[in-house]
């Protein structure tokens, strides 16, 4: 009995050399490949784990003002962590940018390397967008078509994904000839043709994370956000086209 | 963030979208579901229970499943495109008519199935008699068979037309959320949940709660007087 009990406390101080903890990290959809690409190399080196759930970055806001069970929130902006912080959802000292957003238009069968002369054409039946009023890249995209002068005469052909990662779907099965998405959606994709418009066309997509209150004594939430500040995490956020702050 | 500024017209839209669509499906599950529910029930060929079978499968697949294939199917590579072409469309996702070709494959069991049912519980001897007294099958049918089914029409009348109101996945993930369109009424309270917009949000989901009572209510009432006639 004695043996039995000394073998698995060995067993488990051999097993885990610190205590491993697991954080839960709401993921805006445009971060999705390298968040994942992150919290492997995160467990990797910590033990901790990082379980993600990817969403809108209005959907989250909304159900972490519920009490969701996150205990990290990366935003596609900045607005809403700091919302959450100043509603008392969040640790407000723990918020930084992670990464700023870079805007693509992305066809499959266009050739949209001359976005601008594309979408004055208007030579297409769809133009997805994410839902601006829940992603931030879909606002954005709006901020664009506002700046050409083009917002009215295209919302007939505007399809909206829920997400930034439904819109990208969207243009992928080619169901809208064209659509915004982030540019790290297509750091693994050859096809078809891409326009990276001008940032003067629209606001800084700047993206925050924050510590959430449920997470504030979560050794793995805490640690999940100091190794997303390190270089190695930085490393592949540059190479999904992300610009580091 | 939750007033109601704007958000009238709206949710006028989208319940307007959504009578519309759940009609309009209802109408053509009654005229496509009535000849299928009868050879259903009439039929000796050992392989209509397979048919049967494929079509109440939206009744346990995931609403994820559907949208996934008919946004394929819909898509310039299926079916729904080369049926798009016709009138120059590339796709007919993210279009009304897309929704309706969905919300009829998703909403088929709950109208075939009662009205199967009704015709069943005749059995076969009111026809024979029909028969016997000279009705041609379709004079049978008409006099005989579907007046006696009629609680089973009616309830899946009201159940199709519910169960459209009440469809929410496949919608989203071939809809793309067009207001006036594609943006019914529960894309219309996800989107206000998403977007902290909570008085409409209320303002719908609380009526779909009323209304969903209702439709519960009415189809026992019916079954109950109707169904022992």
């Amino acid at each position: 009995m004695k043996l039995a009990q000394i073998l698995v406390v060995g067993l488990i101080a051999v097993v885990s050399p610190l205590r491993a903890e697991v954080a839960h990290v709401a993921v805006a959809a445009n971060v999705t490949d390298p968040a994942k690409e992150i919290a492997a190399a995160f467990k990797a080196k910590t033990g901790h784990e990082a379980v993600l759930s990817f969403g809108s970055s209005g959907q989250f806001y909304a159900q972490i003002k519920q009490s969701a069970p996150f205990d990290v929130f990366l935003s596609a902006d900045a607005a809403r962590p700091q919302a959450l912080a100043e509603e008392g959802f969040a640790v407000p000292e723990s918020r930084f940018a992670y990464a700023i957003g870079k805007l693509v238009l992305w066809s499959r069968t266009l050739d949209v390397s001359d976005g601008e002369a594309i979408l004055r054409a208007q030579n297409f039946a769809k133009l997805a967008i994410a839902n601006p009023a829940a992603a931030p890249y879909g606002a954005a995209a709006l901020e664009l078509l506002q700046a050409l002068g083009l917002e009215q005469a295209l919302r007939p052909k505007i399809v909206q994904g829920a997400t930034i990662a439904q819109t990208f779907q969207f243009v992928n099965t080619d169901n809208a000839e064209l659509g915004f998405v982030a540019l790290s959606q297509l750091a693994g994709v050859a096809e078809g043709s891409r326009w990276l418009p001008p940032q003067r066309l629209y606001g800084e997509i700047r993206q925050d994370a924050v510590l959430l209150k449920v997470g504030a004594s979560n050794a793995a939430a805490r640690a999940f956000l100091d190794y997303l500040k390190g270089p190695e995490a930085r490393r592949v956020l540059e190479k999904s086209g992300y610009v580091l702050p | 963030m939750s007033s109601l500024d704007g958000a009238g017209d709206d949710i006028g839209q989208a319940i307007r979208l959504t009578l519309a669509l759940a009609s309009l499906t209802t109408v053509i599950l009654l005229l496509l579901g009535t000849p299928l529910a009868w050879w259903l029930s009439r039929s000796r060929r050992w392989w209509k229970e397979m048919i049967a079978t494929a079509l109440a499968m939206p009744l346990v697949l995931p609403p994820t499943v559907l949208g996934f294939y008919l946004l394929l199917a819909l898509g310039p590579q299926g079916p729904g495109g080369a049926l798009a072409s016709l009138w120059g469309a590339r796709t007919l996702a993210f279009s009304f008519p897309g929704l309706v070709i969905g919300s009829v494959l998703y909403s088929a069991p709950f109208v075939v199935q009662p009205i199967r049912n009704a015709f069943d519980a005749i059995g076969e001897r009111p026809l024979e008699v029909a028969a016997t007294l000279r009705a041609s099958p379709w004079r049978a049918f008409w006099t005989v068979a579907a007046p006696l089914a009629r609680a089973g029409f009616l309830t899946g009348a009201i159940l199709g037309f519910a169960h459209t109101v009440g469809e929410f996945g496949v919608v989203l993930m071939i809809g793309g959320n067009i207001p006036g369109k594609t943006k019914v009424l529960s894309v219309a309270i996800f989107d206000y949940v998403e977007t902290s917009q909570w008085g409409a949000a209320h303002l719908l989901a609380g009526g779909m709660v009323v209304f969903s009572f209702c439709v519960i209510l009415a189809t026992t009432l019916i079954e109950k007087r109707m169904g022992r006639a």
